[in-house]
């Protein structure tokens, strides 16, 4: 499966899901992010490792839109959406997740995941309540279902232990067709059982459906990432597969201890 | 803040009493038989009175509860509504008055109010919290001084007298009882839409802003437009309680919508309690009641005083309104009666 995905690399433009050209990000003096390039096949799953502050959370705001990069070019299925908006993207089917959790504390779960797969659709200004067997209510229970909350369908959202929100935060990208998904260290904070339980559902996801993981957890991120690259300082610098990073003396040196411990 | 949930489930097969409450059907009888006991002080000056401010805090709690957006610019959008039944329907005070019939004057004085109230939201949207009040305080202020200043479309300080409400079907509404059921009409089916609507896509959409605007706009939501359409159905409530307003007092001038009275709106909310749209109507009860009835109890001299006291010790003791209060007492009664039972 690497191999393909290496084969894919070298393809046109069109195979990819995602093409970062020298994205760059600077605030004031401090450059966040500095010339990163990335190529992401359609339906790869990619983990980015690095320190705090290396630029991860960034490169997940310049790809979403929640903030503009300062140069580079961003493409998503072949199309620049560079300069677009992020609720445009958000309907071209780039999703992401937050490091803290952002949901809805007074709304009910169900009723969370509706307003996620409605998001996308249409009738997003209905004075009417929904019907049980709206369309977006269905897709909102199978999600319900995707992320392992059935048995909290009607709970306030306020009252989820930190583990149920993580997932809930998982539901909510994956409403309404997604294509590709960011997820920004969905395992922070998670019990054992819970990292388990996400590595699950994130191996579960339907094939179509790539995405990047930014992750401190080693164990999660390379069960289940096809590939890994390395951020440091703001820059890109080394990518491989799990085992080639797993195995290399200067990924060990700064990541897993080391002079950054 | 902790405010308006609406997390009730509504299970799929209730019959219509289960369904809207058992709570609400006695209400609704008592009020509708209220005018048989009441004199018509009590039906118009209290009751009456206090359901057009009841409609015009539900409006604020609309955008407050739901929205997370305070307002202090509720009683300008419904005076926009008041100046529009003088100068489009008929007034004594010689300027303008198209005399146009009520059945058109009111939808034109409604849409007007909603659409300024759109504008309103429109401008001070960017802005949050404690921001937003001062906006919309601005605003308030400014078309005071305005309506104050401008002969031409709000004839200056004096504003207009004469107005009269409908006659039709055999009946003058603003006599008592009409009135009366005039008002109670328009809060009844305030309330009940604000209730519906709080589940409805749209208001689950406004919590979700209220809670976390940033996600919502992750999610593809356009965020000003749904809190701009916020504003245009919290201005159809306030346009509607202008109409009334305008019937019952004969006169609109820009006394009217003055700062004082845009903070006595917000008063009225924040004792009734934002978590519940009958908050709003609880609130309006107990500061008309005290307006009217201060006086009489420490004189003329002190019954602000006597007013802003009660608002300290409610608002002291329950930051949530009376129905804060309400929501804390509840389960000890529930506690009684479980062992009282059997």
């Amino acid at each position: 499966m690497t191999e393909n995905l290496a084969a894919n690399r070298l393809q046109s433009s069109g195979a990819y899901a995602l093409e970062l050209d020298g994205v760059a990000r600077h605030f004031g003096a401090l450059v966040a992010l500095s010339g990163i390039d990335m190529r992401i096949a359609a339906g790869e799953r990619r983990a980015v490792l690095g320190s705090n502050g290396a630029g991860k959370t960034t490169l997940f705001n310049a790809v979403t839109g929640d903030f503009l990069p300062t140069a580079g070019r961003i493409r998503f299925f072949g199309e620049d959406i560079t300069d677009l908006p992020p609720h445009e993207r958000i309907r071209r089917g780039l999703r992401r997740t937050y490091q803290i959790s952002q949901l809805f504390k007074g709304l009910s779960v169900l009723d969370s995941i509706f307003l996620a797969c409605r998001g996308v659709s249409r009738r997003r200004f209905s004075l009417l309540r929904p019907a049980a067997d709206d369309v977006n209510m269905v897709q909102a229970q199978s999600i319900l279902e995707a992320v392992h909350l059935e048995a909290h369908r009607d709970a306030l959202v306020a009252t989820l232990s930190h583990g149920q929100q993580r997932q809930l935060e998982i539901a909510l990208a994956l409403a309404g067709a997604p294509r590709f998904i960011l997820f920004d260290e969905p395992a922070a904070g998670l019990s054992p059982t819970e990292r388990r339980d996400l590595v699950a559902i994130l191996n579960a996801l339907p094939k179509h459906i790539g995405f990047i993981i930014i992750e401190h957890d080693l164990d999660v991120a390379l069960r289940v990432a096809d590939y890994v690259s390395m951020m440091h300082n703001g820059h890109l610098f080394k990518e491989g597969t799990p085992q080639e990073i797993e195995a290399d003396p200067e990924v060990q040196q700064i990541y897993l201890g080391g002079k950054h411990g | 803040m902790s405010l308006a949930t609406a997390a009730e489930g509504a299970a799929p097969q209730q019959n219509w009493l289960d369904k809207i409450g058992a709570g609400h059907v006695i209400l609704a009888v008592a009020l509708l038989l209220y005018p048989l006991v009441a004199s018509d002080f009590f039906l118009t000056q209290i009751a009456g009175y206090s359901m057009i401010f009841g409609v015009l805090s539900l409006s604020l709690m609309l955008l407050a509860g739901y929205g997370g957006m305070l307002s202090l610019a509720q009683i300008t959008v419904a005076g926009i509504a008041a100046y529009a039944v003088a100068i489009l329907g008929s007034n004594n005070s010689n300027v303008l008055g198209f005399g146009w019939p009520w059945w058109i004057v009111v939808p034109f004085a409604v849409a007007a109010a909603a659409v300024s109230s759109a504008l309103i939201g429109w401008i001070s949207v960017r802005t949050e919290g404690i921001y937003t009040l001062m906006i919309t305080l601005a605003i308030a202020t400014a078309t005071f001084y305005f309506a104050q200043q401008n002969y031409a479309i709000f004839n200056g300080h004096s504003g207009y007298a004469g107005i009269h409400a409908p006659v039709f079907w055999g009946i003058n509404w603003r006599d008592p009882k009409p009135f009366y059921y005039l008002c109670l009409g328009l809060a009844m089916l305030s309330y009940a839409a604000v209730l519906y609507g709080s589940r409805s896509t749209f208001g689950m959409t406004m919590q979700a802003i209220r809670d976390n605007p940033r996600r919502m706009r992750a999610l593809g939501y356009h965020v000003t437009a749904h809190k701009v359409f916020a504003w245009f159905l919290a201005g159809i409530l306030a346009g509607l309680a202008g109409v009334l307003l305008v019937w019952f007092n004969g006169r609109v001038s820009p006394g009217t919508i003055g700062v004082d009275v845009a903070i006595d709106i917000l008063i009225i909310a924040v004792i009734g309690g934002l978590r519940h749209p009958i908050g709003p109507f609880v609130g309006a009860i107990v500061v008309i009641l005290m307006q009217t009835f201060a006086i009489d109890i420490v004189g003329a001299e002190r019954f602000n005083t006597l007013i802003g006291l009660v608002f300290l010790v409610i608002v002291f003791v329950s930051p949530d309104g009376i129905l804060g209060l309400w929501g804390r007492i509840k389960p000890h009664l529930a506690q009684e009666s479980l062992r009282a039972g059997p």
